[in-house]
């Protein structure tokens, strides 16, 4: 029981690694006010970059830089479209979806080797690898924790940073000000449109980076469509932890849980149908977002959602 | 000097010409530039794609068969979005829509007269899809909800009741391992028009002028534009601004459902893993790139389908990666994006220093 309990924990963290990395990037973008539904195109990007670099350099520091440079060309596309041209933010988003899945499946069918008839799949790279922590590691059930690949440390020290830095500074009391009263924001001398750029493209490395963990880690290599709607789910992790990088995690956990569970049940040869189990984290989603919404219009006190989100912004007009 | 925008008294027509003929050229250039970086012949891969979408009339009709869909899908969004709801649930509203087609062929069909069926199950899925959409338009109209946000995610409880359904309860037990439930009735088919090209175009057709007939002659059409353009205004008016936006949301859901029923009822004669395209992601474009004008959307839709079975011809023909066409729709929505504004801003240049805001 304990080992299937520390397994549950284990897979639980690894599926839900990638998770953290999108959710918070897509936090950070939502909170200065820019909703960027392109998540699924950016993370296959990012995967399909890394895992070419990674094939044909071995290196996976530059594997990263490379995911992350593609996470930042497509949310900078993103941010130019919304931001300066004040295009539809769902439109744009959506348009960096079909681009960065089209381009993600071009990409992974050119860039492999010629051997290999230029194509990815099939093939295997360095990836990152699971160490154990001495001693933590061996500490029953939550031992589990401390057998993971770098990332998922990184995701340890990512989160609580996050949230340190956006409720505990000024920069990351200005860029919340921005995302809920723009026209404040701008009379108090933030610029609006410098902090939506910034925590655009920041954000859209942090999901790039995500995509990565999938193809250098958690199902290492390249396949078509290696995200199966991871993309799609971190917006709805971003409402569950209700804009807030701490809880992100509780997110990724209930999505990864279930993911890990399911995959206990089936061997077990549970009753409860895949899909009952899979929706659930929807429904618990809009439930959420139905219950934050009930408790802000009780109490005055802002608990979600950024006032301003998707809202572009232009000085001339008020 | 600086750059700046002034807002236009009235939104530029010639704009709205330009702006789609200049995207249009930039994402050929764009395109044709990545496909010479792999080495690919550009020229060759363009002719070979609009060869492939309308070179014969067969070709022709299997970009109809994509565009359907994305016509009754584009067109019921359009509704929802002339009152800036923002609907982006037509994915799981043609889903579910199918999911209810299917039920009603399936297994209501024994207490249905056969000449009465094809109107139930079409009926069926135009519901499911207007109930689907109904309860994020409640949500929003009794508890100010956001929309966007619960449309999204019924898209994926919508799928996984399909999955579940097909996959299990209503897999067909004769279908050799292949997920999908049984073939309807004959009686429960929509007949084709030509090659497998179904009357859903005709519904399409017919809806988009209706549409256009409701939005520009009728008082609902003029609410729909108060209530998108100015809600304090419609609300002085004496507008039932709610009323109006369940009423209309629900139209929009329906006519989703109604895409997802001429689906399965029209391609497939089943319930299976193809009707489950994104349909409903693209024509969100497709609504927008028609400025939510219905016959335009009827343009736009044939665009985007014709992208998408030209990538497909390009796969076979030159053994290029399908995704082309993502590629080119995605290269197409950026400029288009960015020009959008130039038809509600025209650009300035300003001389004079200092105190610069107009």
């Amino acid at each position: 029981m304990m080992l299937l309990v520390q397994s549950i924990i284990a897979i639980t963290i690894r599926a839900g690694t990638s998770l953290v990395y999108a959710t918070i990037g897509e936090i950070y973008t939502e909170r200065t006010g820019v909703l960027n539904l392109g998540l699924e195109g950016m993370m296959l990007m990012g995967a399909v970059t890394a895992f070419a670099v990674a094939y044909h350099t071995g290196s996976l520091v530059l594997s990263l830089l490379v995911a992350m440079s593609m996470g930042l060309v497509l949310s900078a596309i993103h941010a130019f479209l919304c931001i300066t041209m004040r295009a539809n933010q769902v439109v744009s988003g959506l348009s960096i979806t079909l681009f960065g899945t089209g381009m993600a499946s071009f990409l992974g069918q050119r860039l492999g080797p010629a051997e290999n008839s230029f194509y990815l799949v099939g093939l295997t790279s360095v990836r990152f690898n699971r160490i154990a922590v001495p001693f933590l590691s061996d500490i029953p059930i939550l031992g589990a924790l401390f057998n993971q690949d770098i990332m998922t440390y990184g995701m340890y020290i990512l989160i609580p940073l996050a949230w340190f830095y956006m409720f505990k500074t000024k920069h990351g009391l200005n860029l919340r000000s921005v995302g809920e009263s723009p026209h404040t924001a701008d009379a108090m001398g933030i610029s609006v449109t410098k902090t939506r750029y910034l925590f655009t493209i920041v954000g859209g490395m942090f999901v790039s980076l995500g995509g990565a963990h999938l193809s250098l880690s958690y199902t290492p290599g390249w396949t078509e469509n290696i995200t199966g709607g991871r993309g799609w789910i971190v917006i709805a992790l971003v409402i569950f932890s209700m804009w807030n990088p701490a809880r992100a995690i509780y997110g990724a956990l209930l999505f990864g849980g279930i993911n890990a569970i399911q995959f206990r049940l089936q061997i077990a040869g549970a009753a409860i149908p895949a899909p009952v189990l899979n929706m659930f984290p929807y429904l618990a989603t809009i439930a959420v977002l139905v219950l934050v919404t009930w408790l802000e219009s009780k109490g005055k006190k802002r608990l979600g959602a950024p006032a301003a989100l998707a809202v572009s912004y232009m000085r001339e007009d008020k | 000097m600086r750059l700046y925008f002034e807002k236009r008294k009235t939104s530029s027509k010639i704009v709205l010409i330009c702006v789609p003929i200049i995207s249009l050229v930039i994402s050929l250039i764009l395109t044709g530039f990545l496909l010479l970086v792999f080495g690919v012949n550009p020229l060759a891969t363009f002719s070979a794609m609009f060869n492939g979408a309308f070179g014969s009339s067969q070709n022709f009709a299997e970009t109809l068969v994509k565009a359907v869909p994305l016509m009754l899908t584009g067109l019921g969004v359009s509704i929802a979005f002339r009152l800036r709801f923002w609907n982006i649930g037509a994915e799981g509203q043609l889903v579910l829509g199918g999911v209810a087609a299917t039920w009603v062929a399936l297994f209501a069909s024994p207490y249905i007269p056969a000449f009465l069926l094809l109107p139930s199950v079409l009926l069926a899925g135009a519901l499911a899809g207007a109930a689907w959409a109904g309860v994020p338009a409640l949500l929003k109209t009794r508890l100010q909800v956001d929309e966007t946000l619960t449309t999204l995610m019924l898209n994926y409880v919508a799928i996984l009741i399909a999955e579940g359904l097909f996959y299990g309860a209503w897999r067909d037990p004769g279908g050799m391992g292949f997920p999908g439930t049984a073939r309807f009735p004959q009686a429960a088919w929509l007949p084709r028009i030509y090659g497998r090209v179904h009357y859903g175009l005709v519904f399409a057709l017919i809806l988009a002028v209706v549409l256009w007939f409701f939005i520009y002659h009728t008082k609902w059409g003029f609410e729909l534009h108060m209530i998108g353009k100015n809600r304090t205004a419609a609300n002085y008016l004496g507008v039932n601004i709610k009323r109006t936006i369940l009423v209309s949301i629900l139209i929009s859901g329906a006519f989703s459902g109604l895409a997802g029923a001429s689906e399965v009822a029209g391609l497939a004669r089943r319930l299976q893993e193809g009707l489950i395209q994104g349909y409903g992601y693209t024509a969100i474009i497709v609504a927008w790139m028609a400025q939510l004008n219905p016959f335009a959307s009827i343009a736009a839709a044939i665009l985007m389908a014709a992208l998408l079975v030209g990538g497909d011809q390009v796969q076979m023909m030159m053994r290029l990666p399908s995704a082309v066409g993502l590629v080119m729709q995605g290269m197409i929505l950026f400029p288009l994006l960015a020009g959008s504004l130039f038809s509600e801003y025209r650009l300035r240049i300003s001389r004079t220093r200092g105190e610069e805001t107009p």
